[in-house]
């Protein structure tokens, strides 16, 4: 029955790279030593990028779903890794990300002043590469314990980096993280054992086949969601990341809110939509979109009441993150329509890219006024715009994603969710939506304003921070305003892949 | 006489656990933590799954004691103590935390009958493994995919504990020993390590056909180490020192270049060609053993204290 | 009696009380070092969940499920990692250091 479900496919081999490639830098590092680090680093940045870019092209050009399955042995025996058009978008989505953040640190650790200890540099790229591993195993994982390793794997990357400057304050942040992602992963685990006990098996297209709306599986999927929740620091479950993403150098806070949040979202994307049959699936649904609107108000209240830059950007993550969990209600398609040819699907999935590609263009952004300035009080800023006007206008930009202002890829993601909020018939959707976009500009604008400001003070200098430190951050920004430029309309390439797990499961 | 057994066993495990929970002493608390992990033990047993037995009593009850207790010693009267909960609140976690076994309870009694299992399956791909353990063709052939990610996990823990060092000791000697070595610690630590070692590979030897496997075996030669060094025999390595990093890096780069060989000369990545398979397999599991009782030892030991001699 | 009260049944059972007891312990113990801990108690009776599992699926020969069993061991070393990662993060919190 099951075997038909995957076979490898011509270029499944990338998928192995994808999630291997990093994997091997890591233990190259250990093996050689911190002197070869930022080289097995780099080297590793354009690999993996290759290998991102080509598994896109292999989808759009075969039209299909890539498919590995490892060792030759099937599922559900064995474990399958499988590439659709969402897993692919994640898949450059993160690869751009990791290598503009790479780039960054490899300026930022090579400069004479403020470069950063040896233990600092080899920690960070160990730690980059590793959680780059994980992320994709994430992405392209069908089977559910396998994406339970990656999700430790994430876990265990994401600590150490937030605790990399070893003062005690951020080894505070960092053990909470820990402690609230072990009982996140604990419980998904626990979710795992359960489901294993009803169906024999642990292939998410499998279960896609057979989920029946039974006791089991219920309390396997709460539970399993709860503890992704906790991952993905959804409100009430946030209070951990604002300390955590604050706290941590910036090109780590940058790949810890664009990225390694976004890990435990896509996976309760797929039992939301794949797994869970279609009762609990509205249900879940509807607790989700409660939770995720109520993320977007406190929290965007929150961070237009911080008085730090880096605190500001972190509330910002996990209200910008709401907007993901609203998805589930709008996107859950009518009759005839699957999910993943709503606007919503389209909308939800824009909304995570153009938040990470903004979100880590602002912490970067943020890492060097800081680094400018010594601090990152937002009151003592004043006139920041003119010592360091690239920071500024990529900090400026990226804020037009999370206003939902054109052109931004936040503004298409925005529109196509208020568009289909309206349809659906959630007015209340659509309201949170507007005010969330009303509450980011009024915290974007504070910035800019002490940017524009007049400076009481006389500007620091910016001598030992290079332009190119500075273009990094511009080229994330630019690269989410570039996203703006998408279609308003159900985008075909996320439905690369799908259509035949909807005649499975559906 | 075996149900008496089995509800004895159960009402100790609880017993303990709620003992943990509710003793106030700390120390007191973790040596209640032990005793539950050695019964944990004996529930893997009577539940015929003895590879999960040993890894549990070496691992979750014996690695994680030891290093609970070290880490008690550490903070004892320095751990400024956290905001406690109200004890409304604790009622009302209470209710939430019973609930969910309430539910988790009702869907073990709920599944489905007959059982789902991959027993047939696993029994029927051992041939091509060559191995007579089908817990080990599991975690080295068939889902060997995990085994691999998990070394890297343990290795990046490590790597993580070692970067809470301080800058200038980073790459440097972890301290193990603490103040005087008790007289028994040190007849220990003189007497055991050869019988040690001779478990620890005779558990690596046996694990491809009976229970006991890399796990196992690399816990018993880890703690044979750490007695040594605890008893102050030999001193920690540095953890930036050569010798160190390629036993660590070892076991996981071997089973890296074997998966990729796959590809040219088998059914793919991760795959074994037939006739090699049980040859490969236990090459991998022998660095693998190597591999992990270093970093189960190092991450016991902790980060460095002492600048490095560079 | 004897049939509900299968090994597979009570130490199930058992390990769902056992997730319970170590939630309370997570969530509300005054001090960290408990609350890792109150972590392995609750991976103890995940893990026992799945020893439930692979009892029910004998077969073949074999006495319980190989499967299960596999994911235990790799979940077990997890764990333990994850605890050394805690444990050296809470002893960096107590110790005094210039720098803090």
């Amino acid at each position: 029955m099951t075997a038909a479900l995957h076979a490898t496919t011509p270029g499944g081999f990338l998928l192995v790279l994808a999630v291997i490639l990093p994997v091997c830098a890591v233990l190259a590092i250990l093996a050689c030593g911190p002197r070869s680090a930022a080289r097995i680093a780099m080297a590793t940045l354009a690999a993996g990028l290759a290998v991102a870019v080509a598994i896109t092209v292999e989808l759009v050009w075969s039209g299909a779903a890539l498919t590995y399955v490892v060792g030759a042995w099937r599922p559900p025996l064995g474990i399958a890794l499988r590439a659709d058009g969402l897993s692919g978008a994640m898949l450059v989505m993160t690869a751009l990300v990791v290598v503009a953040v790479g780039l960054f640190a490899r300026v930022q650790y090579g400069l004479r002043e403020g470069g950063g200890s040896e233990r600092e540099r080899t920690t960070f790229w160990q730690m980059l590469l590793a959680l780059w591993s994980a992320l994709n195993i994430v992405f392209v994982g069908e089977d559910l314990f396998n994406l339970y390793v990656a999700l430790e794997l994430l876990t265990f990357a994401a600590v150490p980096l937030v605790c990399l400057d070893g003062r005690a304050e951020t080894a505070n942040a960092a053990l909470r993280y820990l402690l609230f992602a072990l009982i996140g992963s604990l419980l998904y685990l626990l979710g795992v054992g359960l489901i294993y006990g009803q169906y024999g098996t642990l292939d998410l297209l499998a279960l896609a086949r057979l989920s029946r709306p039974d006791p089991a599986l219920s309390v396997a999927l709460a539970l399993m969601i709860v503890g992704l929740l906790a991952k993905a620091a959804l409100f009430p479950l946030h209070l951990w990341l604002p300390p955590a993403h604050a706290g941590a150098p910036a090109q780590a806070s940058a790949v810890l809110s664009a990225l390694v949040i976004k890990a435990p979202i896509f996976l309760i994307l797929r039992l939301v939509l794949d797994v869970a049959p279609g009762q609990v699936a509205f249900l879940a649904g509807q607790l989700l979109a409660v939770l995720g609107a109520a993320s977007i108000l406190f929290c965007s209240v929150m961070a237009l009441r911080q008085a730090r830059l880096k605190l500001m950007i972190a509330y910002s993550t996990v209200a910008q993150i709401g907007y993901l969990f609203i998805v589930f209600p709008l996107a859950a398609g009518g009759a005839g329509t699957s999910p993943w040819e709503t606007i919503a699907w389209t909308g939800g999935a824009l909304q995570l890219i153009s938040h990470a590609l903004a979100k880590s263009a602002m912490f970067l952004a943020a890492g060097i006024v800081i680094k400018v300035y010594g601090h990152d009080r937002i009151a003592d800023l004043g006139g920041f715009g003119r010592a360091l006007p690239i920071s500024a206008t990529a900090f400026g930009l990226a804020g037009l994603s999370l206003m939902g202002v054109p052109p931004s890829g936040g503004f298409v993601a925005k529109c196509l969710l208020l568009t289909a909020a309206v349809i659906e018939g959630y007015p209340w959707l659509a309201v949170t939506i507007l005010l969330g976009g009303l509450l980011a500009g009024g915290y974007v604008f504070r910035i800019i304003d002490k940017a524009l400001a007049v400076s009481a003070s006389p500007l620091p200098s910016r001598a030992g921070v290079p332009r190119r430190l500075e273009l990094t951050a511009l080229a994330l920004a630019i690269a989410a305003v570039l996203l703006g430029f998408v279609p308003l309309r159900p985008f075909g390439f996320l439905q690369i892949g799908r259509s035949g797990l909807a005649m499975a499961g559906l | 006489m075996m149900l008496l057994f089995d509800i004895a066993l159960v009402a100790g495990l609880l017993t303990l656990a709620v003992h943990v929970v509710r003793e106030p002493d700390e120390r007191s608390a973790i040596i209640a933590f032990l005793a539950f992990g050695l019964l944990l033990g004996l529930a893997w047993i009577r539940l015929a799954a003895p590879d999960v037995a040993l890894t549990e009593i070496a691992i979750g009850g014996g690695g994680t004691g030891i290093l609970l207790l070290r880490a008690e010693a550490a903070v004892r009267g320095r751990g400024k103590h956290e905001e406690s909960v109200t004890r409304p609140g604790k009622l009302a976690i209470a209710v939430g935390c019973a609930a969910i076994s309430a539910g988790l309870g009702l869907a073990v009694l709920s599944f489905a009958s007959p059982a789902p299992t991959l027993a047939p399956a696993a029994a029927e791909g051992l041939s091509a493994t060559g191995l007579g353990n089908p817990v080990t063709a599991v975690l080295l052939a068939y889902r060997a995919l995990d085994t691999l990610l998990e070394k890297v996990v343990v290795l990046l823990a490590l790597i993580g504990v070692w970067s809470l060092a301080p800058d200038a000791a980073w790459g440097g000697v972890p301290a193990v020993r603490s103040g005087e070595i008790p007289q028994p610690l040190a007849y220990l630590a003189r007497i055991l390590p050869p019988f040690g070692v001779v478990i620890g590979v005779y558990m690596f030897w046996v694990g491809a056909d009976a229970p006991g496997g890399t796990f196992q075996a690399g816990t018993v030669l880890a703690a044979m180490w750490l007695l040594v060094m605890l008893a102050g025999l030999r001193s920690p390595p540095e953890t930036a020192g050569l010798p160190l990093r390629l036993a660590l890096a070892g076991g996981p780069i071997l089973f890296l270049a074997i998966a990729f060989l796959g590809f040219a000369f088998a059914d793919g990545f991760l795959a074994y060609p037939k006739a090699l398979a049980k040859p490969l397999i236990l090459a991998i599991e022998a660095a693998l053993t190597l591999s992990v009782a270093a970093a189960l030892a190092m991450l016991v030991a902790g980060p460095a204290r002492r600048a490095p001699t560079r | 009696m004897t049939v509900a009260l299968q090994p597979s049944v009570l130490f199930g059972l058992c390990g769902a009380a056992l997730v319970g007891i170590g939630l309370f312990a997570v969530v509300s113990s005054p001090g960290l070092l408990r609350r890792i801990v109150g972590c392995n108690i609750l991976g103890a009776g995940i893990f026992l969940v799945f020893g439930a599992v692979a009892r029910r699926g004998a077969g073949a020969g074999f006495e319980a499920d190989p499967v299960p069993q596999a994911l235990v061991i790799t979940g077990i070393v997890v764990a333990f990692s994850a605890s050394a990662l805690a444990v050296a993060l809470l002893k960096r919190l107590a110790e005094p250091r210039s720098d803090a």
